[in-house]
């Protein structure tokens, strides 16, 4: 009975979470232009379009690229500080872990807001770069938190056996450390790209009128016209989280990330 | 290695970049921003340099009474609604197989990170005439004919709460799953059904963890901007939608800015209360 009752109210959770995908999942395969569900008629046309139609091809273009350059930017923005912290006494130092924290869990409006009023006043506002320094500045927090837990995770004697042995500091972060934290690099960087991939409003704010990415485009096509070409884009966007989550999980332990123990939990 | 003290300049130097990014990029524009909200509005949506209080003197109206409160309230329910599904929910996953517990954090992570204008564009979907779930109630022959659920108040909290789920069960995921659990078996050995077990031991057990999970999902809940937008009417609007719509279509930076900071003192105020929380906590083991 309790095992019936667990099992159901995990399925409806699940039912919940997926439902509007679902939906989504169904109005992308319709064959006219038509936002029906059940679809009529099966078409896989409208995914073609995200790469055939100049407007959409341009939008996944500049989203990969803003994704790609602003994720590596918070990770080099993040890696010195959380080395730094690990390696350092430097109680002040602490601030800085601060700010990096703070723009993720502001709401999101605020940092947009801080970071339009900035680029109208130096007047770079509109230029392509700033949206990438925007998205690092916003979801630094990412990777900081990743790597700050993945140096805790270090055992100090190995760092230690390799100073005594003579080994400087760049020779052990090369040889010792960096082994040991690139997994949380590489998630740390993933997290950043994916919610980059996914971000509106700090690009609507900072480049919204001078070009499109993915989330900008689909809320024009919402307020302008519906095409099922945003059925197909969010399609997408859905099926490359839920695969680089998975690699994540394959080559790392997520559930440790997340804040389980570790992996000693059968 | 040892930790060591900073002893030449040099030793700083890694710190360098981090602290000239996030220093220019981050605390100078919200500076930028302070400093925007006392400046005095110009008409055609310049603003010009000045110490006026103006721009916060407009909170004093009933309108903004109004959607500051309907703001609260909305972020007070989505933060309920969230708790009470996550904590049962989180509860019996940290309990699964680690199997089962990496495919459902996949899934929530993936739904998490959906844009807010997909979720917003999905709910719609879903609950438009056309294409909505009332078209599966005329299947099956539960309605006449197929309606609209939104615009309104319920697709708005709906949407929110399926935003803001996943963020909940993440939150409330470290501090379930290192619950001890001989605390269950010994309630169970002492012959209390899993349910009595669940309310009377977990629960108690978990209260500052939940206060402050409701209080982090509040936050959450006052920085959503589009939903409202998307599947609400105008007075289902938020303090967010209000900030970026006088920001960009009404170009009245000043008010955006104050409003903003306005914003940031609620939220911090939150996080303190949260700090205050967690600090009772560690009091109290």
């Amino acid at each position: 009975m309790n095992a019936f009752l667990r099992r159901f109210y995990f399925v409806l959770v699940g039912l919940f979470l997926s439902a509007p995908l679902i939906v989504v999942a169904g109005v992308s395969v319709n064959e006219k232009q038509t936002l029906a569900f059940p679809p009529q008629g099966f078409s896989l046309s409208w995914y073609a379009d995200i790469f055939t139609d100049a407007g959409w091809r341009d939008a996944l273009l500049a989203s990969l690229v803003l994704a790609i350059l602003s994720a590596a930017l918070a990770v080099s923005i993040a890696l010195p500080l959380a080395w730094f912290l690990w390696r350092r006494i430097a109680p002040w130092a602490n601030i800085f872990q601060l700010l990096g924290i703070a723009p993720f869990t502001l709401p999101p409006v605020i940092t947009a807001l801080g970071l339009l009023t900035f680029w109208a006043t130096t007047g770079f506002y509109g230029q392509p770069w700033t949206a990438v320094i925007s998205h690092a500045i916003f979801f630094v927090t990412l990777p900081l938190v990743t790597l700050s837990l993945g140096f805790s995770a270090i055992d100090r004697s190995l760092v230690e056996a390799a100073a005594t042995m003579g080994a400087d500091d760049r020779t052990i972060f090369r040889t010792v450390v960096l082994p040991l934290i690139t997994p949380y690099l590489v998630s740390g960087y993933a997290f950043a790209f994916v919610l980059s991939l996914n971000e509106y409003i700090v690009a609507y704010m900072t480049v919204g009128f001078t070009m499109e990415t993915l989330p900008i485009k689909i809320f024009n096509a919402l307020r302008y016209g519906y095409t099922p070409t945003m059925a197909s884009v969010t399609v997408l966007f859905v099926m490359l989280a839920a695969v680089i989550y998975s690699l994540i999980a394959r080559y790392g332990d997520l559930l440790k990330l997340l804040g389980a123990n570790s992996e000693e939990k059968a | 290695m040892r930790r060591e003290k900073p002893a030449t300049l040099a030793d700083y130097a890694p710190l360098a970049f981090p602290a000239i990014m996030l220093s220019v990029f981050f605390v100078i524009p919200f500076g930028t921003m302070i400093a925007v909200s006392f400046f005095q509005r110009q008409q055609g949506g310049f603003y010009t340099p000045a110490f006026v209080f103006d721009n916060y003197e407009r909170f004093l109206s009933l309108f903004f009474a109004h959607v500051l409160g309907f703001s609260l309230m909305l972020a007070v329910m989505v933060a309920v609604c969230c708790v009470a599904i996550g904590v049962p929910f989180t509860y019996m996953l940290t309990r699964m197989s680690r199997r089962a517990q990496i495919a459902w954090m996949v899934a929530l992570l993936s739904v998490l990170s959906l844009s807010e204008v997909i979720i917003g564009f999905a709910w719609s979907t879903l609950l438009s005439r056309t294409a909505g779930i009332t078209n599966l109630l005329v299947a099956i022959g539960l309605m006449e004919k197929a309606v609209a659920l939104s615009p309104g108040f319920p697709a708005v909290l709906t949407a929110m709460v399926y935003q803001a789920l996943p963020y909940t069960i993440l939150v409330l995921y470290p501090a379930l799953v290192r619950l001890d659990p001989t605390l269950t078996e010994a309630a169970r050995t002492l012959g209390a059904s899993p349910l009595k077990a669940f309310f009377t031991v977990v629960l108690p057990a978990l209260r500052t963890t939940i206060l402050a999970t409701l209080i982090m999902v509040f936050i959450f809940a006052l920085g959503s901007y589009l939903l409202p937008q998307i599947l609400g009417r105008p007075q289902h609007w938020t303090l967010s939608v209000l900030i970026t719509d006088q920001a960009i279509y009404q170009s009245n930076m000043p008010f955006a800015a104050a409003m903003a900071v306005f914003l940031v003192l609620v939220t911090l105020g939150m996080v303190t209360l949260t700090l205050f929380a967690g600090r009772k906590r560690e009091a109290a083991i």
